[in-house]
């Protein structure tokens, strides 16, 4: 019996569960999946969760009600992986597993020990996070409370698992604060490290204009370096201070810890892997999955989506001998909610940056790139549908993996 | 993607001036890209430009600010003082290298 082992039964892991439980041979493998709990969270919905359109208990499910029945699934932290020796060993029990193939998608997390200062006293007071239920809960709490004064958005570092997430919550603040009648005590600012609102220059220029019109000041090339929670000051590493009366930061994202244990990892801690085939830089037999890889994909779902017939296509073909064909074009899809019940969509790729037009089809659409729409916005809320009840259980989604240029506008 | 003349020499660059060839850079031309951005080179920016060619030439791309300050021996401050606003692109201009990666 050869056994195959996923780490991490996130949304990466739950699906490349389901797909191998499919295709392999039950009689000659073994599929086991390992995690440190039994919540699926829905991470795109933190982003409401401040704004009380959502409630904690809509983004969590039970794990186990979207994994195979003829997956072994394990509860237990993982101690260590030791690649050399095809082999892992889970914290409960100091269990060995050896297997003959690996998927690592133990995805990111917010880390904001990082950053001096952010930890001290501020934190949770009037210093929050909204990429931990936790945290997006007790940012709303104190939301509703507040009367008002300068709030900043800050993003500490690159990579951050879906980077349009702080420009939603921007959009989103300019909208909650308009509707409750004090968006004129409100300053909203967003402190980058990039030059601009967004990576590459068109949707840069497209997001900066949305930032403008809404009245949200923008701090460029600022590093965090520090956070005077005295004071109330952020600092960066030239020097320049951005005073705060409400912090909301994106902490330095970093893969998980079991990776820099393990020796796997960059600097923080991702994976290196192969941006096409989404094999392991190192190892043969172990594939990277998700917001775990150090490829040059955006950290979010849609991606997952996108990656996994790739990644199941080129396992089968390594399993068979075979050459491996399938490669990943990095594609990848996001809605951009902005409030007044509208949202934009972006929809790109490693060589091609967001562009305006329509999706899926050309001209009719019905959703349109880089332009705020009702219809948008409603396929983002139906995102979340579709998550839990087609993609996760296996129903295909109608959203295709290669990325295409179909609808796409080239000025 | 455009041609452009830097220190006497015909080289590749893209729409925002980063040389999409590693192999066309010289020392001369990091020179004049280093005034460009209003940096006069000293032995400290050197190391850190040849750390980052060195590291490019392994890993095929250059390195984000963190692997700079991690494997570089310089820290974030100093490397701030040395390539003021961001360093990390920067230093990648001046190195003939593309942009880091580390902004999806």
């Amino acid at each position: 019996m050869k056994t195959f082992l996923i780490l991490g039964a996130g949304t990466a892991g739950s699906l490349m569960a389901r797909e191998m439980s499919r295709k392999l041979n039950a009689n000659e493998w073994k599929i086991m999946l390992v995690d440190k709990d039994n919540n699926h969270w829905y991470q795109p919905g933190y982003l409401f969760l401040p704004f009380g359109v959502y409630k904690p208990g809509d983004v969590v499910k039970p794990k186990t009600k979207f994994i195979p029945r003829n997956v072994d699934f394990i509860i237990s932290d993982i101690e260590l992986i030791e690649p050399d020796k095809n082999q892992v060993t889970l914290t409960k029990d100091k269990k060995v597993i050896q297997y003959d193939y690996l998927v690592i998608a133990t995805g990111a997390d917010i880390h904001p020990e990082e950053t001096e200062g952010l930890k001290n006293g501020g934190w949770r007071h009037n210093i929050f996070d909204f990429y931990t239920a936790d945290g997006a809960t007790a940012l709303g709490e104190f939301m509703k409370k507040w009367d008002g004064g300068r709030l900043v958005v800050n993003v500490v570092e690159n990579p951050i698992k879906c980077p349009v997430a702080p420009l939603e919550f921007l959009l989103l603040a300019d909208w909650y604060f308009a509707k409750r009648g004090m968006r004129n005590k409100v300053e909203l600012v967003y402190a980058t490290p990039l030059s601009e609102a967004f990576t590459k220059p068109t949707s840069a220029k497209a997001l900066g204009v949305l930032l403008e019109k809404r009245g949200i000041q923008m701090e460029t090339d600022f590093y965090a370096g520090s956070v005077d929670s005295t004071n109330n000051k952020l600092i960066s590493y030239d020097e320049r201070e951005v005073p705060y009366d409400l912090l909301v930061s994106i902490p330095t994202n970093m893969g998980a810890p079991v990776i820099k244990r393990s020796g796997m990892g960059d600097s923080l801690n991702f994976v290196p892997t192969n941006k096409e085939t989404l094999q392991s830089d190192k190892w043969q037999n172990v594939w990277v999955l998700g917001d775990a890889a150090n490829i040059p994909a955006s950290k979010a779902g849609s991606v997952i989506h996108f990656e996994m017939e790739t990644a199941v296509a080129n396992i089968l073909a390594h399993m068979a001998g075979k050459e491996m064909t399938h490669k990943f074009d990095g594609h990848s899809l996001c809605f951009i909610e902005s409030g007044y019940n509208k949202a934009v969509m972006i929809d790109f790729s490693y060589e091609q940056e967001p562009v305006f037009g329509s999706y899926p089809f050309p001209v009719v659409g019905p959703l349109s790139l880089l332009k705020e729409t009702v219809l948008n916005h409603w396929g983002k809320l139906g995102f979340r549908f579709m998550y839990y009840d087609l993609m996760l259980k296996g129903i295909p989604v109608p959203l295709p993996s290669k990325f295409s240029m179909a609808g796409k506008v080239i000025k | 993607m455009a041609v452009k003349k830097i220190a006497g020499i015909e080289v590749q660059v893209n729409d925002e001036g980063f040389l999409t060839n590693p192999a066309e850079w010289t020392k001369e031309i990091a020179v004049e890209l280093a005034k460009e951005e209003g940096i006069e080179l000293t032995p400290a920016h050197w190391a850190v430009i040849d750390y980052c060619r060195k590291s490019a030439e392994t890993s095929g791309k250059a390195p984000t600010l963190r692997t700079i300050t991690t494997e570089a021996n310089v820290s974030t401050k100093d490397l701030f003082a040395l390539f003021p606003k961001g360093p990390a692109k920067k230093v990648a201009k001046i190195s003939g290298l593309g942009k880091p990666e580390g902004c999806v």
